[in-house]
């Protein structure tokens, strides 16, 4: 079907859901320009801070990961070989524990954890699977890098900076096994919750 | 919390690993340092930004004051920005070195100068970012043992693992969320950086399992001590 870019609405919005020249720092504040006019305060002001914000930022987190260890569940059980199947098994196993921190964290804040929406996903093969996880882990790192800056507690964001550096570390080998480039940008970009919830909604089924 | 891999271990591992050797370094470094006069001490041993410190006749001690006043007056994220910079000069310069040294070729060197140019555009990046916040980090001088293509990729796997540490454990201390979101941006590279290396030197893409560990300045600093010549 669709074999180069499984997801086209996920690929456009890796690529255009920031602008990469203006979130590089070219300057001393290069990123405000991203951060600080249209996401930070907004983002922190009204949609956060006001309705619960680190709640619902985890809750975010927590439907993603929701995702990626659905995702790998889904590949493992295509018949994978050896070699992908042993990694598909170690980035899952990470994922579900990201899932079980976070679920933790929002009772620990509060919160109601979010629960675990039905996944579908465009996967036949190994080929199909290694290209979508390529693309999901690069989207959970953009993710948790656009989302954490709105966090308001320091043991919240340690916590994201903790498993966003393993979504990355993720990004990277699903990307050696694909030969392509494991770390395409000197800086990696980032994303709003809602470009990546929208990114997402093709693999949440009802 | 070490790593299970225990093969060829550098001095710079070891002395991560082994927290008696550590102490004992901290100590040759100046005597017990600790918190913020480790960085201090760090960044004028790194040639401070301040004109005394070219004069070299201050002792450590004066030093370790006038970096401490500067950071202190100019805030927090100051002295964490002039820290990331320092280390990605180090970096920058590690892999500038590697490239010099004909030790790879082919697809080898093409990931070692994607590397080290990334290393630079982070270098160039927050250098900028420590100018428009008052006096940035002096670029040090550097040495590193380069004598094998499979020695420098295990030192390269060494540096980039505690580089991501090291931007994670500053996480929780950047006040401006600017500089935090570039903090990130660049502490995932880092990570990308760590896994692709260790993973071409046989080791697991991720050693901390599913939660990366951050180091404190306390921890990176005498690891990366050995490096810097002045």
């Amino acid at each position: 079907m669709q074999s180069k870019t499984i997801v086209p609405e996920l690929a456009a919005v890796e690529i255009h859901g920031m602008d990469r020249g203006s979130f590089i720092l070219k300057g001393a504040f290069a990123v405000g320009a991203v951060y600080g006019a249209t996401a930070v305060s907004p983002f922190v002001r009204q949609a956060f801070a006001q309705a619960g914000g680190d709640v619902d930022i985890v809750n975010f987190a927590l439907t993603l990961e929701y995702l990626e260890a659905d995702f790998y569940k889904k590949g493992i059980a295509l018949g994978l070989s050896a070699e992908v199947e042993k990694l598909a098994t170690l980035l899952g196993d990470h994922e579900q524990e990201h899932v079980e921190t976070l679920a933790g964290t929002v009772e620990s804040l509060g919160g109601t954890a979010a629960t675990e929406p039905k996944f579908t996903f465009p996967i036949q093969d190994e080929a199909s699977f290694l290209e979508l996880a390529q693309i999901l882990e690069d989207t959970g790192v953009s993710a948790y890098n656009g989302a954490a800056p709105a966090i308001e507690s320091k043991e919240v964001l340690g916590a994201a900076g903790s498993i966003v550096q393993i979504e990355a570390r993720h990004a990277a080998a699903i990307r050696f096994v694909n030969k392509v480039s494991t770390t395409p940008d000197a800086f990696d970009e980032a994303l709003e919750m809602q470009a990546v919830l929208d990114a997402v909604k093709p693999f949440i089924a009802a | 919390m070490s790593n299970p891999e225990a093969s060829a271990r550098s001095a710079l591992a070891e002395l991560s690993d082994d927290p008696a050797s550590r102490k004992r370094f901290l100590k040759q470094m100046g005597g017990g340092l600790a918190g913020a006069s480790a960085l201090s001490l760090f960044l004028a041993a790194c040639g401070g930004s301040d004109d005394e410190s070219s004069a070299g006749t201050t002792t450590a001690a004066g030093d370790t004051g006038a970096a401490t006043t500067g950071a202190a007056a100019s805030g927090g994220d100051l002295e964490i920005v002039n820290y990331a910079l320092t280390l990605e000069y180090i970096e920058a310069d590690f892999y500038a070195k590697v490239i010099d040294s004909g030790l790879f070729s082919g697809a080898s060197l093409e990931l070692i100068k994607s590397i080290g140019d990334h290393e630079q555009q982070h270098v160039d990046a927050l250098l900028g970012t420590a100018k428009s916040l008052g006096e940035p980090a002096a670029k040090p001088e550097t040495t590193f043992p380069l004598e094998s293509a499979d020695a420098v990729l295990e030192l390269a796997a060494t540096v980039e693992n505690l580089g991501a540490a090291a931007y994670l454990g500053q996480a929780g201390r950047i006040e401006n969320k600017e500089i935090l979101a570039a903090a990130l941006a660049i502490h995932t590279v880092e990570a990308r950086h760590a896994a692709t290396l260790n993973t071409l030197t046989g080791k697991s893409p991720t050693p901390d399992g599913a939660f990366a560990a951050p180091a404190s300045m306390e921890d990176v600093l005498p690891q990366v001590m050995p490096f810097i010549v002045s």
